[in-house]
């Protein structure tokens, strides 16, 4: 053990544990009722931010069987394990599962348990419409997989182009079900991506100045403002693509002067920044996971919080990329390009600083660190080959090909999932009190390392050979059975690896070893509370005196004066985080899941009515007045003054 | 494939062997691929490809020998020093932009290279996507010198293609690895596509762009040929379709002309005129059947006829129920459509 990560510490409930009677206090108000209403009724973010997590890892799983089922299809040409239509439906259920109710939910899923934890305070800042982010995501993934098991699952891709997904050729029930889920998920991110963004501005642990608060945190509030801004375009889209559909409204039909391309440019305005919705959050986790390995601050915090920054701007003005095939003018698609290319200098700068923060760190390889390791590896091939793609000749080529396939799974399991990956092993102690088994969190880390590359580099050949992507079968002559064979094999080697993963979870949460408030002797705030923190996060609200607080050599001060009697935070100033006011949050609430549940008959009824609409209005407008019916109970603002 | 009308025309044409081993000899020979060009364009992407690939792998073993120094070396009084580190950050992102500006200016330069107007010798070929073939129309007017087909497109080697592209459905994406990059077929939009064939020789491209059920079966083959045995090609297209011979053939057409063969399909010198399907007049000229889903064989032929549901689930072909005799014959007279 080297010594930065011996360095004092606090450890705050031994010197600020409040009295008993307090902590029933909080017990009692922070609370949530036991038994299935309780359940149904929980505002608690870490409660939410778990079932989210649990939730979207369970459709990473039936997007990993989509994915094995498309491996076995494709293991050998002219294949008749699955037909043409189920192979269609199959591989776009795989990209919507993976993209919308995977990849981002998992994300937010973690930044709603975490951001609370990280900021130093006790809820996110709207906990029902918290609860209600979660109803409606869990609403619209079952309502996809419904359709799915009835045989209605989505068949035009994940990016569903139209004329395609057009009532004309996508009549049943299929393109309906993937527009609506749609919906239901964008709502739900950008209801997190709101809470995220006033928790983070206004609910900041005193003292933690803007340039104080954690990587994971600016990741999330760089991602929750580009939910802001990417969400609305893909419901136009989809929402456009919905009336078309139900009322034949002709906005994309060419024949009635409707255009194809104007989905394509909505689709995209969001489809690209949704990739960097997914990866920015990684990246705040990659820092994370880096400054806890190597006992030390992350080097030139302000160049990655800035690199984050403008990759969240940039990110917004390369969607052209994805249509240089589709004839738009020439000199508009090189800004595309220069664009496009200009990501790599962010991300250059952030390889490169995390480079400098682990040289000469002699960092500790457990398993977090080594899915970082992997991630170095796997996601410069990506960025590599995603610069390449910028340039418009050569993605003309590939563009539409497996080689496209291999690259964006190396950004996306190389960018995102291992992070992730690393991040869930990272932070299960504190998720759970228990530490996942290094011994088999190697093997994973070895496993889905090798099958990765076996399963995805092997692809960008066959790109290069003339396969295109969404294609159900091939011929023999086509020369692709070899490396497509190759592939296969690699997919089982992957999915061993994720299966162990999973197997390390279950068998962790029971048997682990306990792991104690801080096992990996890290800096940040959410190893300040017990494992698993209680419902009021903290019993006292610290001071931040500096960037890494844990690290800090003297005994954290901690704020006074917070009702425990009920649910009370204390609202800082956002940049400075001084001291402004109290606030009271609302407690349980079943309303929330009412209030998802009355958009639900909506969203699905229109599949036959419009209706449905007015139905579901109604309801709506019920069930919001019960959602704000008064409580007797004053809720909002308080001087912090008062004693 | 099992195709159950396939027993009695087991007999493969000379043709349609010559077709297979076109086909088999994709893998090794490349006749879809892009990184074995046969036209200008594909030959510059190629160019740019290895420059960005060997860049790329350069700065991958920097980055990554970086990477494992960083992870291994011992603590030294220099990799404490945030200055130091701070210079060396500064420098790489430098390189970073650097190379990132080299990149631009190779990618435009080859976009400029691709994208050189066509000058006037060219020639000038309407593709229209279906779901799931490709209509082609030579347009040869003002003298009435149409030639129409599918599938199959005859290039002379040499002078340059400018592709007229669009679509009577869904958006299709025109693919021809050996020639040039995509370009898409959108419904009320026209796009052009400009190639050039360098050497002869028989290619493979397919649809790229997910087009519905059968996205994968919608193949098409391009033959770039020396200029004058395009033009014999051409000429040859031209004719109207080849009078039966035989009496078989002569029943053939006419099981041809009194089914509903005739509603989608046309053949030119009868009265046979539908749109919604394959031109048939010279049907037995072409490499492969149902959009590059199999050799165009005898057997083949038989098969597609009374089960293409088999071949190809879902295309919009129906299942033509006819008595043995009325098919060998049917057979018979499209294999006579050269």
């Amino acid at each position: 053990m080297s010594t930065p990560r011996e360095r004092p510490r606090k450890e705050p409930e031994e010197t600020a544990l409040p009295a008993d009677g307090e902590r029933a206090e909080l017990r009692k108000s922070w609370g949530t009722p036991a038994g299935l209403l309780g359940w149904l009724m929980s505002t608690d973010h870490k409660v939410i931010g778990k079932r989210y997590v649990v939730t979207a890892l369970t459709f990473f799983a039936l997007g990993g069987l989509e994915a094995a089922a498309m491996r076995l299809q494709l293991a050998r040409p002219e294949n008749r394990f699955l037909n043409p239509d189920l192979y269609n439906q199959i591989f776009s259920m795989h990209g919507t599962t993976m993209m919308f109710l995977f990849a981002v939910p998992v994300m937010e899923g973690l930044g709603v348990y975490f951001v609370p934890l990280l900021v130093g305070t006790r809820n996110v800042a709207f906990p029902k419409l918290n609860a209600f982010g979660y109803w409606i995501y869990l609403l619209g993934g079952l309502f996809l997989y419904t359709g799915f098991a009835f045989n209605r699952g989505a068949d035009a891709g994940w990016f569903a182009y139209v004329p395609l997904s057009g009532p004309e050729y996508s009549p049943s029930h299929r393109v309906d079900i993937w527009a609506n889920m749609i919906t239901f998920t964008e709502v739900s991110a950008l209801a997190v991506a709101i809470e995220l963004i006033v928790t983070t501005f206004k609910q900041k642990a005193p003292g933690m100045s803007i340039n104080r608060m954690p990587m994971f945190v600016w990741a999330m509030l760089v991602n929750s403002f580009m939910v802001l801004f990417a969400m609305p375009a893909v419901m136009m889209a989809s929402g456009y693509l919905a009336l078309d559909r139900l009322i034949g409204t002709h906005f994309f039909n060419p024949a009635e002067g409707g255009d194809p391309l104007l989905y394509q440019h909505l689709f995209w305005f969001f489809g690209h920044p949704e990739v960097y919705i997914i990866f920015i959050p990684a990246l705040g986790m990659v820092s994370m996971i880096i400054s806890a390995a190597t006992g030390r601050p992350i080097f030139g915090k302000p160049a990655l919080v800035l690199s984050l920054v403008s990759t969240a701007f940039l990110g917004f003005g390369l969607w052209v990329h994805h249509m240089f095939a589709t004839g738009l003018p020439q000199l508009g698609e090189a800004f595309f390009t220069v664009a496009s290319m200009m990501i790599a200098i962010p991300t250059g700068t952030q390889i490169f600083c995390w480079i400098r923060s682990v040289w000469g760190s002699r960092p500790r390889f457990h398993t977090p660190f080594l899915f970082v390791i992997g991630f170095f590896l796997i996601f410069l091939v990506g960025g590599f080959t995603g610069v390449m793609l910028a340039a418009i000749p050569f993605n003309l080529q590939v563009h539409d090909t497996f080689f496209v396939v291999a690259h964006f799974h190396y950004v996306l399991i190389g960018g995102a999932v291992f992070p992730l990956f690393g991040a869930l092993t990272y932070w299960f102690p504190k998720l759970t009190g228990r530490m996942m088994s290094e011994k088999l969190g190697r093997w994973t880390v070895a496993l889905m390392f090798i099958g990765f590359n076996v399963t995805f580099f092997p692809m960008h050949w066959l790109g290069f050979k003339g396969m295109p992507r969404r294609v159900y079968t091939y011929l023999p002559e086509a020369g692709w059975s070899t490396a497509n064979l190759i592939a296969s094999l690699g997919a089982a080697v992957l999915a061993v690896g994720v299966l162990l993963f999973v197997i390390n979870a279950l068998r962790s949460m029971r048997a682990g070893e306990p792991a104690g408030d801080n096992p990996w002797a890290a800096s940040t705030l959410e190893w300040a509370t017990s494992s698993p923190p209680p419902p009021w996060n903290f019993d006292r609200i610290l001071v931040v005196p500096g960037q890494n607080p844990l690290w800090h050599e003297k005994e954290l001060s901690h704020v006074t004066g917070l009702r425990s009697d009920r649910r009370e935070v204390l609202v800082t100033r956002p940049l400075d985080a001084e001291p402004d006011h109290r606030a009271v949050l609302p407690g349980p609430s079943i309303w929330p899941l009412f209030v998802a549940l009355s958009i639900t008959v909506g969203l699905v009824g229109t599949l036959w009515t419009p209706w449905a609409v007015v139905l579901s209005g109604l309801l709506f407008l019920v069930t919001m007045t019960a959602w704000y019916w008064p409580k007797g109970e004053p809720t909002g603002k308080h001087p912090v003054t008062e004693p | 494939m099992k195709v159950p009308a396939r027993a009695p025309f087991a007999r493969a044409s000379a043709r349609g062997a010559t077709a297979l081993a076109l086909i088999a000899a994709a893998g090794c020979r490349g006749i879809q691929s892009a990184l074995d060009p046969a036209g200008r364009e594909a030959s510059r992407i190629a160019g740019l490809w290895w420059f960005l690939f060997w860049t790329c792998t350069a700065v991958f073993v920097v980055v990554t020998a970086a990477l494992l120094v960083a992870l291994f070396r011992r603590r030294t009084a220099q990799s404490a020093d945030p200055k130091r580190g701070r210079a060396l950050i500064v420098g790489a992102v430098g390189a970073t932009a650097a190379i990132l500006l080299l990149f631009l200016i190779v990618s435009v330069s080859a976009g400029r290279a691709v994208a050189e107007p066509a000058g006037p010798n060219v020639l000038r070929v309407q593709v229209t996507g279906h779901q799931w073939w490709w209509e082609i129309h030579y347009p040869g007017t003002p003298d009435n010198r149409d030639v129409v087909t599918a599938n199959e497109i005859h290039v002379p080697v040499g002078r340059p293609v400018l592709l007229e592209l669009t679509s009577a459905d869904v958006i299709h994406s025109f693919w021809a690895p050996n020639f040039h990059g995509k370009k898409d077929l959108i419904p009320g939009l026209k796009n052009t596509h400009l190639f050039r064939a360098e050497r002869p020789g028989v290619f493979r491209g397919q649809c790229a762009e997910f087009c519905g059920l059968e996205h994968a079966k919608m193949a098409f083959t391009i033959v770039a040929d020396p200029p004058e045995k395009f033009d014999r090609w051409y000429e040859s297209q031209l004719l109207p379709a080849a009078e039966p011979a035989t009496p078989s053939e002569t029943h053939g057409r006419d099981v041809f002309l009194s089914s509903p063969c005739m509603f989608c399909h046309s053949i030119k010198g009868t009265p046979a005129f539908g749109m919604e399907a394959p031109d048939l007049t010279h049907v037995a000229s072409r490499h492969t059947l149902a959009a590059g889903t199999v050799p165009n064989n005898r057997g083949n032929l038989a098969g597609w006829i009374a089960d293409p549901q088999s071949m190809k689930p879902g295309n919009h072909m129906p299942p033509m129920a006819m008595p043995g005799d009325d098919l060998l014959a049917l057979t018979d007279y499209l294999e006579s459509l050269k």
